[in-house]
């Protein structure tokens, strides 16, 4: 094949865009890792939700606010806004310019055929998908639009979506601004096909100990649904306005946001109010979590009177909540990534996350190649822990189905 | 070592790959300033297509006198494999990795000869 990148400051000259070519050598992997010898869960993918916006749009109750979005639309946008930036690279990670230009049939919703092809390509069975401009309408100033497009969103991938394919499924998106709205999120939508759970975006600007949101939380308990805090960034932080550059922005703000989270939730007893109710720590990669661990121990130890409700150390909760894998911080520190998953108790509480599409995305090789895991502790963060935790009915891949159906009819040597 | 005819000059442009198989390797070839580098087609990463991104040059940083900084430009003079998966680095006549030397794409000899590129494997 020939390439023609021509003027290499914009992007490759080739027609069309192909995730299967894309992702020809993570099949590869899959294959001679053998991946079909057991289910893989992706907890943490995305989906580019403005390519059907127009859709989702016809979903919004309010007429005039319905018009308001489809002539709007929902991309970011430039390179002068808040949420702007540059993530895509400048074209460096080539899926984000190039991926509207990949050919999916008529005969299927398009977003089902994308997630379709990079699972396949990857070895992964099933996957738990999330928008990705729509999480930043956590900073939208205006609750009630949150709310509507939230609830849009939901209801479109509900029915166009999660309903078609049982590989599929979704934490549904939470609109934190409005705590009744999450209530009524929660009770709509629960029982809903392909629904594991809600999710939080970690740049909401709300402090989940508040009374207000009790209900919802009693609500996800008693129906055993997991709360997600999916983290994110936003350049509009009082501290990330500070920063210069996207690296910055993304370092720290998908880690900071879930941090605030992660420590009003323990410090404010959360789960010992709700000790049934599972927490799922999303996109934030794992280093920070020893140091969290270390740092609210230590405080506690002598000012135990500011978090009275807990009964046991933080760490000791923490240990008990779950975490996805991606980004995984993985250059040059193989010790400290190895503690690190001991002390968050990985063999049980770790699921992988791809993030695929995004630029920081992993593949499962990223966990299956670990030396200091076993074939048991492999399995089980690569989707057994997802399994349990979302008690998932197992549906793999049909290449994968298909190559176990052929080893079965092969004679024996 | 094996050599590979990868194709003729005339059908490699100026700021063209060519990938190719050869001894059950995926190998690409890139056209740059009119000399020709062939590297593995995979990412020491996580194993992506390195020689199917895009090239581009060494970013900047322009610090002054008192180090203040000026701004950022480009330099042309360093231009660098892009990984398409997820944006590694890796110098165009080396094939070392940006900031990293001890992370490197596999290098072959090439040679161009009678009209046509050939790949040492």
């Amino acid at each position: 094949m020939t390439f023609t990148p021509g003027n290499h400051l914009i992007e490759p000259s080739r027609e069309d865009f192909d995730s299967e070519q894309h992702l020809a050598h993570a099949k590869q992997q899959a294959v001679s890792r053998g991946y079909e010898d057991f289910l893989i869960v992706d907890v943490d993918s995305h989906h580019y939700e403005t390519e059907a916006f127009q859709e989702i749009a016809e979903y919004i109750d309010d007429p005039v606010l319905r018009l308001e979005a489809k002539y709007q639309g929902m991309a970011r946008g430039g390179v002068t806004s808040i949420d702007g930036s540059y993530q895509e690279m400048t074209g460096r990670v080539t899926r984000y310019p190039m991926r509207r230009r990949e050919k999916t049939p008529p005969t299927i919703h398009r977003d089902i055929t994308l997630m379709r092809r990079w699972m396949d390509s990857m070895g992964v069975d099933m996957a738990c998908m999330f928008p990705t401009p729509m999480l930043n309408i956590a900073t939208c100033p205006r609750v009630d639009v949150e709310t509507a497009l939230a609830r849009a969103y939901n209801r479109w991938l509900c029915d166009n979506v999660l309903s078609e394919e049982p590989r599929l499924t979704s934490m549904l998106y939470l609109p934190f601004n409005d705590p009744d709205a999450c209530l009524a999120m929660v009770e709509e939508f629960g029982d809903r096909k392909g629904v594991i759970g809600f999710m939080v975006t970690s740049t909401h600007y709300k402090a989940n100990n508040d009374n207000a949101y009790m209900k919802t939380y009693a609500a996800l308990q008693e129906r055993n649904l997991p709360l997600g805090f999916h983290a994110a960034y936003t350049w509009g932080d009082q501290s990330t306005r500070l920063m210069n550059r996207f690296i910055s922005v993304h370092a720290l703000g998908f880690v900071w946001h879930n941090m605030v989270h992660m420590t009003n939730w323990i410090v404010n007893g959360m789960p010992e109010r709700f000790p049934k109710l599972k927490t799922v720590w999303i996109e934030s990669g794992l280093a920070w979590v020893p140091f969290l661990m270390q740092r609210l121990d230590n405080e506690y130890m002598m000012r135990s009177s500011d978090a009275p409700l807990l009964k046991r150390k933080p760490s000791d909760y923490m240990r008990e909540m779950f975490y996805t894998s991606q980004p995984m911080e993985m250059v040059d520190n193989r010790e400290a990534l190895e503690l690190t998953f001991k002390m968050i108790k990985a063999d049980s509480q770790l699921l992988y996350s791809s993030d695929y599409p995004h630029w920081d995305m992993d593949l499962p090789s990223t966990i299956y190649d670990l030396p200091f895991l076993d074939e048991s502790a492999k399995r089980a963060i690569l989707g057994g822990n997802s399994q349990s935790l979302f008690k998932l009915d197992p549906v793999f891949a049909p290449w994968k189905l298909a190559h176990r159906a052929q080893c079965q009819d092969a004679p024996a040597a | 070592m094996a050599e590979h005819f990868v194709c003729n000059i005339s059908e490699l442009a100026e700021g063209d790959v060519r990938i190719f198989e050869g001894e059950g390797l995926e190998i690409g070839v890139i056209h740059h300033r009119g000399s020709y580098y062939a590297y593995q087609n995979l990412c020491p990463h996580q194993g992506g297509p390195a020689c199917e991104g895009l090239r581009l040059p060494q970013v900047v940083d322009v610090i002054g006198d008192g180090g203040v900084f000026l701004g950022q430009k480009f330099d042309e003079d360093d231009m660098h494999i892009v990984c398409p998966w997820h944006g590694y680095e890796y110098h165009l006549t080396t094939g070392s990795h940006v900031c990293n030397a001890a992370l490197k794409l596999r290098k072959f000899g090439v040679e161009t000869r009678q009209g046509g590129i050939y790949v040492q494997i």
